[in-house]
């Protein structure tokens, strides 16, 4: 399958700069750590267990928006408006599907190894964490949605600068809001409802859920795949207008 | 014939790009645009290669519409600007291509080691494509259109911005491929590129089609060298069928003059009456 060669290529690109993609991914999940595990939350109780618990899903699942959504997204971007590598695959006969599957999983690669590097840092720092299959299959979906949504951000933002405001007024508030590391519930009603509908906020709730208790919550699994399988249909869409 | 241009067209906003093209390339031709900037060539040839959709007419390419997917599979395509994916080695950006082409690996290693040999960047194969000249990439952007054994190459400006040296190694190459049966359909606006290279020439300005012929008959039209004078009321040109003749036209010569081959620029402003430009 073709979606594979799109794939390939990301592979390559992260083999080769690997350390710095490690070392980038390390930050600001240990800075969290400290701060809202180790510094803010030492003594705090939430829902019972000890706070670094309770934020550890929190920062895996932010991460593994954030990380999906810019490996695809900022380098789609600056491949359609710079580089112009994107005609690469465009002159090729690659179906859109394809292309955009092999990008999406790209982002799969990259936020899974973010959250592994996360629950490595949970270790140390002391956290007790179940993990089982649901609990990677809540972060695979996350990376595969924010994926497809850095794909659409891509096709439709015209400058690396605008790309950069997305992510300030989308994404970094989502990093915070959407139940990573306080319960929207603590928010005003209407507030919380808005948060509720955001994907980041189940993606938090299930794996908090699953790391506490080993079960996955089925309707926040649902809205995870309802999210998924909207944006690649969404993404599958731009990608297929990209020609003027 | 291999490409069936037929009334094709492209308007952005009030803009038309490209106006009712005509024109039909045999096989194994090496046919050149020539056109000044803006004159619409990298406009035709995004439509023939599926970069860009056309707002009328038809393109077929071995009487396929070029909207069709099978197409893909015949062409080469080596565009204007440098797009070569500068986070990969060359061998690594020819085996993007043949994987997207869905090449088989045996086949796919040897076809590269022959066209990173084709191409002379064999001993660089490994190294980032960010390091090379822009020769380098140039020559291996070539490499790369043809990894998938198209029948038919594309090649928009494929000298501009290069050395003479340089610029003689990529005519060579393109007259070797066009030696094993491969068709050429290539942009320039160098006539001289052109008259070495192409058996037809098309000139295009503002998007249409305005001279048709070999380069000799193009060249015909206005003579093969020209003489450029500074007088009074600024540069004059005067056109002659060979150097000799300007040469005895310039002997009783006191000011400042010179003697050059006829370019697009002088082919150009006998067709229209303008300079390119106006
Ligand atoms: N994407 C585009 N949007 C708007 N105008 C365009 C676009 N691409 C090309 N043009 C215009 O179309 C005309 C032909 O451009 P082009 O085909 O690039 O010419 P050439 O390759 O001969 O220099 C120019 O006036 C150019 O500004
Ligand atoms: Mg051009």
């Amino acid at each position: 399958m073709s979606f594979y060669a799109v794939f390939w290529r990301e592979m390559v690109t992260l083999k080769r700069t690997f350390f710095k993609f490690f070392a980038s991914r390390l930050v600001s999940p240990l800075l969290y750590l400290i701060a809202f595990g180790w510094g803010l939350g030492r003594g705090i109780k939430m829902d019972g267990g000890n706070y670094m618990e309770y934020v550890v899903p929190g920062i895996i699942a932010l991460s593994a928006m954030s990380t999906s959504f810019n490996a695809v997204g900022t380098s789609l971007n600056i491949s359609r408006l710079y580089n112009k590598t994107l005609e690469e695959y465009l002159i090729a006969p690659v179906t859109t599907q394809a292309f955009v599957l092999g990008k999406a999983l790209s982002g799969v690669a990259r936020g899974l190894i973010a959250s592994l590097i996360i629950l490595g840092l949970a270790f140390i720092f002391g956290a007790h964490l179940i993990l089982n299959g649901w609990f990677f299959l809540v972060i695979i979906l996350t990376c595969f949605l924010f994926s497809t949504l850095g794909i659409i951000a891509a096709m439709t933002i015209n400058s690396h600068e605008d790309m950069g405001n997305f992510n300030t007024f989308i994404i970094l508030p989502m990093s915070f809001l959407c139940g990573t590391f306080f319960s929207p519930n603590q928010l005003p009603d209407t507030v919380a409802f808005f948060i509720e509908i955001l994907p980041l906020t189940h993606a938090s709730l299930c794996l908090r859920e699953i790391a506490r208790n080993g079960n996955i919550l089925p309707i926040s699994l649902g809205v995870l795949v309802v999210y998924t399988l909207a944006l690649y249909a969404g993404a599958v869409l731009v990608m297929q207008r990209v020609r003027d | 014939m291999v490409i069936q241009i037929n009334k094709l067209t492209k308007k952005y906003g009030d803009l038309t790009a490209v106006d009712n093209l005509d024109l039909h390339i045999q096989k194994k031709e090496v046919f050149a645009l020539l056109g000044p900037n803006g004159a619409g060539k990298t406009t035709t040839i995004r439509m023939l290669t599926m970069l860009t959709i056309p707002t009328g007419g038809k393109a077929l390419i071995n009487a396929q519409d070029v909207t069709s997917n099978k197409v893909k599979k015949e062409i080469g395509v080596v565009p204007q600007h440098m797009n070569l994916d500068l986070e990969l080695t060359a061998w690594e950006n020819l085996e993007l291509h043949g994987r997207l082409h869905r090449m088989p690996r045996d086949k796919l290693k040897a076809r590269i080691n022959e066209l990173l040999t084709f191409v002379e960047i064999n001993s660089r194969a490994f190294e980032l494509v960010s390091n090379f000249s822009g020769g380098m990439k140039r020559r291996l952007m070539i490499a790369r259109a043809l990894m998938h054994y198209p029948s038919i190459l594309f090649l928009d400006e494929p000298t501009t911005g290069l050395d003479p040296q340089t610029r003689r190694k990529i005519w060579d190459l393109i007259r070797r491929l066009n030696a094993t049966g491969l068709t050429v359909l290539l942009t320039t606006h160098y006539i001289e590129e052109a008259q070495i290279l192409c058996h037809r020439v098309g000139i295009m300005d503002k998007g249409r089609l305005i001279a048709l012929g070999t380069p000799q008959e193009l060249m015909k039209k206005v003579g093969e060298v020209v003489v450029e004078f500074f007088g009074g009321t600024g540069t004059s040109y005067k056109f002659f069928a060979s150097r000799q003749q300007a040469l005895e036209y310039v002997s009783h010569f006191r000011g400042d003059f010179l003697i050059r081959e006829v370019s697009l620029e002088d082919v150009f402003v006998e067709i229209t009456g303008r300079k390119v430009g106006d």
